[in-house]
């Protein structure tokens, strides 16, 4: 057995409490287990007051995941609240080639985080308007959905079917369909590089 | 079936398919995921015949528990941190009278300061209570002792604690094996008490017992303690025969058939020492992992079986005996006894404190050079603080506070004040 932190892929949510931090985690790894991998998805264990800074995880990996540690080393940072990105130091251990989808309607360089990612691959550090594509299949501001969606295009992880058989799980009916056409459109968003860029996939977990 | 759900769904699942009929619970955090989905059952129909008691604290849970296991009914429970203190009189009632109860207690620190967060300080205030405590180390295994906790209270006639560390597990969704009710029945018959209260054949339970008797009545518990170090190993077995997965039940080895440092600890925490033993195979450590499933009782002749041959024990705690450290160490030394390895003790993770690789890792190199006692990952920046405070200052205030401000986590009263 090798180290763990070799061959698995670690991503961490930043939210706020009440914006459905725990929820995305949790959905991220639902879609992982349907595409037949192991997944772990849990709460960070700080403060849960609605509003304040919420942290969740989800490790993906092809065998059983066996570590309770925090995920210290993300592979992947899915930020939910863009007012999260100067207040709390969010970018804390990424890798260098790692992933960052904000939730935005602004892009990265109106964001004002140029000094944050100077350095990084360009086609890794996207934002997503999942709030806004949100309000409009849903006419409710949650973005979970839409953002696994654009993450399923930037990283290609997991399928986007693997989100919606997530998404079926929790939802039904309008909601769900809506969440879909949500997921969908944050996908396409991604791939037609109308959000800063598709990456090619992750090196590790091409070879995993 | 394979299921990707929280821990605590998981958990609320397995007592479903073993057919409690009475439930009695007080929510607390981070229990709260398991009853609130035990209420769902019982109220959606699925689950009968059976009833959900509401009840007004802990103590009450737990006094629901025992007159509706005196009754006749098989009851289960669920608290944790302060709510198990609160139940505690009742606690030992329940063991003392012989009720095979099952209760799960969601792993949390102890107040003051109050903490929501897990650490195994509520579980093991209680492990002289004559309760069998049984510890999981993953969800898997969590859903897994709760189903084969019925089968062996009612066997042994004693009350079960499965400790599932609060957060850790019970909220972490992960993958687990969900066995079928056809399965469970299979594995656990219906409840036949040895006592019980019926008007029909009236008996008392619960006369108070003079010097006389007393003390054979706690012997007796003991034995019945000791008869279960038998029947867990069994249980866990025939479980195993019937769902393919096979744990001795008393302890989990890992790595250690050559292992020079062994790394004793309970519950979730031996996932990732698991992972950090590899990687420090990998740089040419032996290293290996003893869990311990059953603290109580504990399972001396496995322990030392395990130990007898390697050089350096650690013993991982998450909780703390203030005024002489460790708690399973103790338990470990006596399965050592006349041996000359030492043991020493680790304090980790207390109230929530993230246990990390790199920190076990770092732990366990330097093993041989650790003290007796040790405590993972201490902030002693902010324990010096607070020591110099209160050598200098009188009136140093409430510790706590002191330390919040020095982290930052609250303002200073003071420097509001000035800023005014």
């Amino acid at each position: 057995m090798q180290d763990y932190r070799w061959t698995v892929f670690q991503t961490r949510f930043h939210g706020r409490g009440g914006q459905g931090v725990v929820t995305a985690a949790e959905l991220l790894s639902v879609a992982a287990f349907r595409a037949g991998r192991h997944a772990q998805a849990f709460p960070s264990f700080g403060s849960e007051r609605t509003g304040a800074p919420v942290v969740s995880y989800c490790r993906i990996d092809d065998r059983h995941i066996r570590s309770r540690e925090p995920v210290v080393v993300p592979d992947a940072l899915i930020i939910q609240d863009a007012t999260l990105l100067h207040q709390t130091d969010v970018f804390a251990g990424l890798s260098d080639d790692g992933y960052i989808l904000i939730n935005s309607s602004a892009d990265i360089h109106e964001l004002g985080i140029g000094d944050l990612i100077a350095g990084r691959d360009p086609w890794h550090v996207i934002t997503v308007p999942a709030t806004a594509i949100a309000m409009r299949h849903l006419g409710r501001p949650l973005p979970n959905l839409v953002l696994l969606g654009g993450f399923s295009a930037l990283t290609g992880l997991v399928g986007l079917a693997d989100v919606e058989a997530a998404a079926a799980e929790r939802f039904s009916g309008k909601v769900l369909e809506g969440n879909c056409a949500a997921a969908q459109e944050a996908f396409d968003i991604v791939v037609a590089g109308r959000a800063g860029g598709l990456g090619p996939t992750d090196r590790k977990v091409a070879d995993a | 079936m394979r299921k990707q759900i929280e821990g605590s769904r998981a958990v609320a699942e397995a007592v479903a398919l073993a057919r409690p009929e009475v439930i009695c619970a007080y929510p607390i955090s981070p229990q709260t995921h398991i009853v609130e989905a035990l209420s769902a059952i019982v109220k959606s129909g699925e689950l009968q015949p059976c009833e959900y008691v509401n009840v007004e604290s802990e103590f009450a849970a737990m006094s629901v528990a025992i007159g509706a296991s005196a009754a006749g009914a098989r009851a289960y429970t669920a608290t944790a941190s302060q709510g198990l203190l609160f139940m505690v009189e009742a606690v030992y009632n329940a063991s003392g009278l012989g009720l095979p109860i099952v209760m799960t207690v969601a792993n949390r620190a102890i107040g003051a300061p109050i903490n929501i967060w897990n650490d195994h300080s509520d579980s093991m205030s209680q492990r002289d209570s004559g309760w069998i405590q049984l510890f999981a180390q993953d969800n898997q295994e969590a859903l897994d002792l709760h189903i084969q906790a019925f089968k062996l209270a009612e066997e042994v006639s004693l009350p079960v604690m499965v400790c599932m560390d609060g957060f850790i597990l019970t909220h972490a969704v992960e993958e687990v094996e969900m066995p079928d009710q056809g399965t469970v029945d299979e594995f656990l018959p219906p409840f036949e008490p040895r006592q019980v209260l019926d008007p029909a054949e009236p008996v008392s339970i619960g006369a108070m017992v003079g010097p006389e008797a007393f003390m054979e009545v706690r012997y007796l518990a003991h034995r019945r303690q000791m008869d279960a170090l038998d029947v867990i190993p069994r249980i866990a077995e025939e479980y195993g025969q019937l769902t393919g997965r096979v744990r001795d039940g008393l302890v989990s080895h890992y790595r250690l058939d050559d292992a020079e440092v062994v790394v004793v600890a309970l519950g979730s925490v031996l996932g990732t020492l698991q992972d950090t033993a590899d990687l420090l195979r990998e740089l040419g450590l032996k290293v290996g992992v003893l869990g311990i499933t059953s603290f109580r009782p504990f399972p001396l002749d496995s322990v030392r079986a395990a130990l007898a041959s390697v050089s350096s024990v650690i013993v991982l705690e998450k909780a703390l005996a203030v005024g002489i450290g460790g708690i399973v160490t103790n338990n470990v030394r006596t399965a050592l006894a006349g041996l000359t390895i030492p043991v020493r003790t680790v304090i980790a993770g207390l109230g929530g404190r993230p246990i990390l690789v790199e920190s076990l890792a770092t732990m366990i190199r330097g093993a041989d050079d650790l003290e007796e006692l040790t405590f993972l990952d201490l902030r002693t920046d902010l324990v010096e603080r607070e020591l110099e405070r209160s050598r200098t200052t009188r009136k140093s205030g409430p510790t706590a506070e002191n330390l919040l401000r020095d982290v930052g986590a609250v303002g200073d009263p003071h420097s509001v004040r000035m800023a005014r």
